[in-house]
């Protein structure tokens, strides 16, 4: 089977400091993977890499392209990768106003994947964005609605819907729950859940909430300090750590 | 100081040249936004600047000027323009659109269709066209680049959403030769149609520092959906002076009873007309001698 | 054999203490073959839980092998792992990890629906397990976040049952069950065996342990220094 994501010594320095160095991974169809650590460990710096949004300064990023195979995303040339950008990926931002344009209503947000890659029948692009409003429960009247009108919990849910209109094949997410209530967070893991099991998605998850990788991610990263200290199953990782720094990791977390 | 102080056109001949390669490279490049150092000229932004400045290139001594502003030749802006270049040039100017050979305008495209040996100059307030929907000049110049127009109909999409119809009346964006979408200047939407037409069209920002261009019998295509259709629209009502019925009219308020009268806001297609003849509704018939 | 563990060692190694090394298993070794239940015994603290979630992949190895269903779970890639327990290795544990707003009717029929089974005949078997294991009704399309602990119990025992895996690690599955419910239980066993499931289990519960283990392995033989 051919990887979907093949990720080779992906090393990214801010002048003398390091971002990440030295990330290798395979991400096959249908994963998905969390990226844990704390602030600055070099998650974010990674995604970023990983999503073409930074350049990386040595590795190889290489995505299984429908037309040509495995390519590698960092020497593509731009128009090739920001058309994989709204097409086969999509990216959900940590603040949803990141990822929405908030002077756009909830069904423009959503309807503009779809005209970004062609769509020209108003009728067709009200019906999918009504529908994708639905998925991601937001009730079909709010769709002329900007989405500065909605709590945080539906921007989220708003940003997911606008990414995944265009049924991208990867899934990288920034700390996707990060700054919203308890309560809302789980109704949005469980929202997340459902659709990378019906899309058949694969996902990337930043985070470093240990109760999200556990629900949602099949394998796991621990970072530190720009490195990749422990990889593994998530209950693996969680339950029987091997690293240090993932020991600790664990053990800190307040139990409820 | 003289008048004879100034160069012809007023702009010196370095400054021209290097207006007339932004406006060759605009030709060349049709839709395409060209940069260029725009002049302090003696007039504030917002008042013709970028138009004044792509005249002043292109004039030379036996060339006859029209200025029109939303049709007009008459109103402020048009006349003080036409005398700038009266004074400036020394050219001959005219009203008549079928004798000018360069016409600057702005907000509107002459009624009569314009010949090859025509040059059009428009003054454009703000070229880009994806402006209001994206702030960052460097990220919109990128999607020129690459092509990523889908953000232009998400605008068309807000505007059918809340409005039930495109309700973008003018500066309604168009797309030049299948490649650069391009904000046509606020022409209203009914003259789109015209803008593939035999003469040069020339696009001129002075703020904005852009120039742009349409050589002749240039592609340009009104964006819309499939199910919402770009239409020109017009006031549904003839010329109440000229009785014209394929014009685009202004709408008077004419008494404090709410009387209306609807007039050609190109006025010299409208006298053309009534010279000729016709007479609208509440027209009354030109006399030889006062005309 | 369905299930075949040979020479596996497992020491813990506690970085934030000192580097502690606690060894807990040194060779285990023992076989299961399809349609038959093996029970592992020994004292509380003899590594039956470590044994079981190092079957299952939850705790890594430190060497030795567990072959199940052609895969080395030992060594085998996280994505091998994760194909294995969704088709091939059911773990029944003594908690339900409960997903908040998910039905009961869903969580029970999630592991059909992740082999491919059609949303019908997956929600038919999930309330067909419901109801042997006298969940009631009301309660199927509620989120079992709620539910009593015998109820979590039980829904956790019908979602291990829902997909017939030929391989099957049962942790005290009898655990805090009333007569009848523990009747269910081992019926379920008992036909999951007769379809020729390998079973693992640990049971606390004597009586059910001599009714559905054809075998017994102590695994004080596999804890360091015991032996």
């Amino acid at each position: 089977m051919t990887p979907l994501l093949q990720v080779e010594a992906v090393s990214k320095f801010y002048g003398a400091r390091i971002g990440c160095t030295d990330v290798s991974f395979d991400l096959y169809p249908g994963e998905v993977m969390g990226i844990v650590g704390e602030s600055g460990s070099g998650k974010s710096t990674l995604l970023n890499c990983l999503a073409g949004h930074l350049p990386p300064d040595a590795g190889a990023v290489r995505f299984d392209t429908r037309a040509d195979g495995l390519r590698d995303t960092v020497t593509m040339n731009e128009p090739e990768r920001r058309m994989l950008g709204r097409t086969d990926w999509a990216f959900v931002h940590q603040h949803a106003r990141d990822g929405l344009r908030m002077n756009v209503s909830a069904g423009g947000n959503v309807g503009e994947r779809l005209m970004a890659v062609g769509a020209r029948h108003y009728g067709d692009i009200r019906n999918t964005a009504t529908d994708w409003l639905g998925r991601v429960e937001i009730a079909a009247d709010r769709i002329d609605d900007r989405p500065s009108a909605f709590s945080g919990g539906m921007q989220q849910r708003l940003q997911i819907a606008r990414n995944l209109v265009t049924g991208p094949r990867l899934v990288f997410m920034d700390e996707p729950t990060g700054g919203l209530d308890v309560s809302v967070q789980a109704r949005l893991l469980d929202l997340m859940r459902g659709l990378v099991r019906e899309m058949g998605l694969s996902a990337i998850i930043v985070t470093h909430d240990l109760a999200v990788v556990r629900l949602l991610a099949d394998r796991l990263m621990v970072m530190k300090d720009g490195h990749v200290v422990e990889t593994g199953l998530t209950d693996q990782v969680l339950d029987d750590p091997q690293h240090g720094y993932t020991q600790l990791l664990v053990s800190s977390v307040l139990q409820v | 100081m003289t008048v004879s102080a100034y160069n012809f056109a007023y702009l010196d001949e370095q400054t021209k040249r290097m207006i007339r390669r932004a406006i060759l490279k605009g030709l060349a490049i049709p839709g395409y936004q060209v940069p260029f150092a725009s002049r302090e000229m003696p007039m504030p932004y917002g008042w013709g600047t970028g138009g004044v400045q792509v005249s002043a290139a292109v004039l030379v001594p036996d060339d006859t000027f029209k200025v029109i502003d939303q049709g007009a030749d008459d109103t402020t802006n048009a006349v003080s323009i036409r005398r700038f270049f009266e004074k400036t040039a020394g050219v001959a100017v005219t009203d008549d659109t079928a004798k000018a050979s360069v016409i600057q305008t702005r907000h509107r495209i002459p009624e009569m269709p314009l010949r090859a040996d025509q040059i059009l100059v428009y003054q454009v307030p703000i070229p880009e066209p994806l402006r209001f929907l994206e702030p960052s000049e460097v990220e919109t110049r990128k999607m020129h680049s690459l092509e990523e127009y889908g953000l232009m109909h998400v605008k068309l999409y807000e505007d059918i959403s809340q409005h039930g119809a495109i309700a973008t009346a003018y500066a309604y964006p168009v797309k030049v030769e299948g490649r650069y979408v391009m904000d046509p200047s606020p022409i209203p939407k009914f003259d789109n149609p015209k803008l593939t037409m035999d003469a040069i069209q020339l696009f001129g920002a002075g703020r904005e520092q852009r120039i742009y261009a349409l050589p002749p019998h240039t592609q340009v295509v009104s964006l819309d959906f499939e199910d919402f259709p770009f239409e020109a629209s017009k006031a549904d009502h003839a010329c109440d002076l000229c009785g014209a019925v394929d014009s685009y009219l202004d709408e008077l308020i004419v008494d404090d009873a709410g009387g209306r009268l609807f007039m050609c806001s190109d006025t010299d297609y409208c006298s053309t007309r009534r010279a000729a003849g016709h007479v609208g509704a509440q027209g009354v018939p030109v006399k030889e001698d006062v005309a | 054999m369905m299930i075949q563990v040979e020479k596996l060692c497992k020491s813990f190694t506690l970085h934030n203490q000192g580097g502690a090394v606690i060894p807990v298993m040194q060779d285990a070794q023992f076989d299961v073959a399809p349609g038959e239940c093996v029970g592992l015994i020994g004292a509380s603290g003899a590594g039956k839980s470590t044994l079981m979630r190092m079957l299952y992949g939850n705790y890594l190895a430190a060497s030795g092998h567990i072959r199940i269903g052609g895969v080395d779970v030992a060594r085998a890639e996280p994505r091998e792992i994760l194909a294995l327990r969704r088709d091939r290795l059911g773990y029944v544990s003594q908690f339900l990890r409960v997903v908040p707003r998910v039905s009961t009717l869903d969580v029970v029929a999630e592991p059909l629906l992740r082999t491919g089974c059609a949303p019908e005949s997956a929600g038919a078997r999930a309330r067909d397990l419901l109801e042997r294991l006298n969940i009631p009704r009301h309660l199927w399309t509620l989120s079992p976040t709620t539910f009593s602990g015998g109820e979590q119990q039980r829904v956790n025992i019908a979602r291990g049952f829902a997909y017939a895996y030929p391989a099957l690690l049962l942790d005290e599955p009898t655990a805090s069950l009333d007569a009848g419910n523990r009747e269910v239980v081992l019926a379920l066993i008992e036909e999951a065996k007769a379809r020729g499931a390998a079973i693992v289990g640990i049971f606390h519960d004597e009586a059910a342990r001599r009714r559905v283990c054809d075998r017994e392995v102590d695994v004080a033989r596999f804890t360091p220094g015991l032996a």
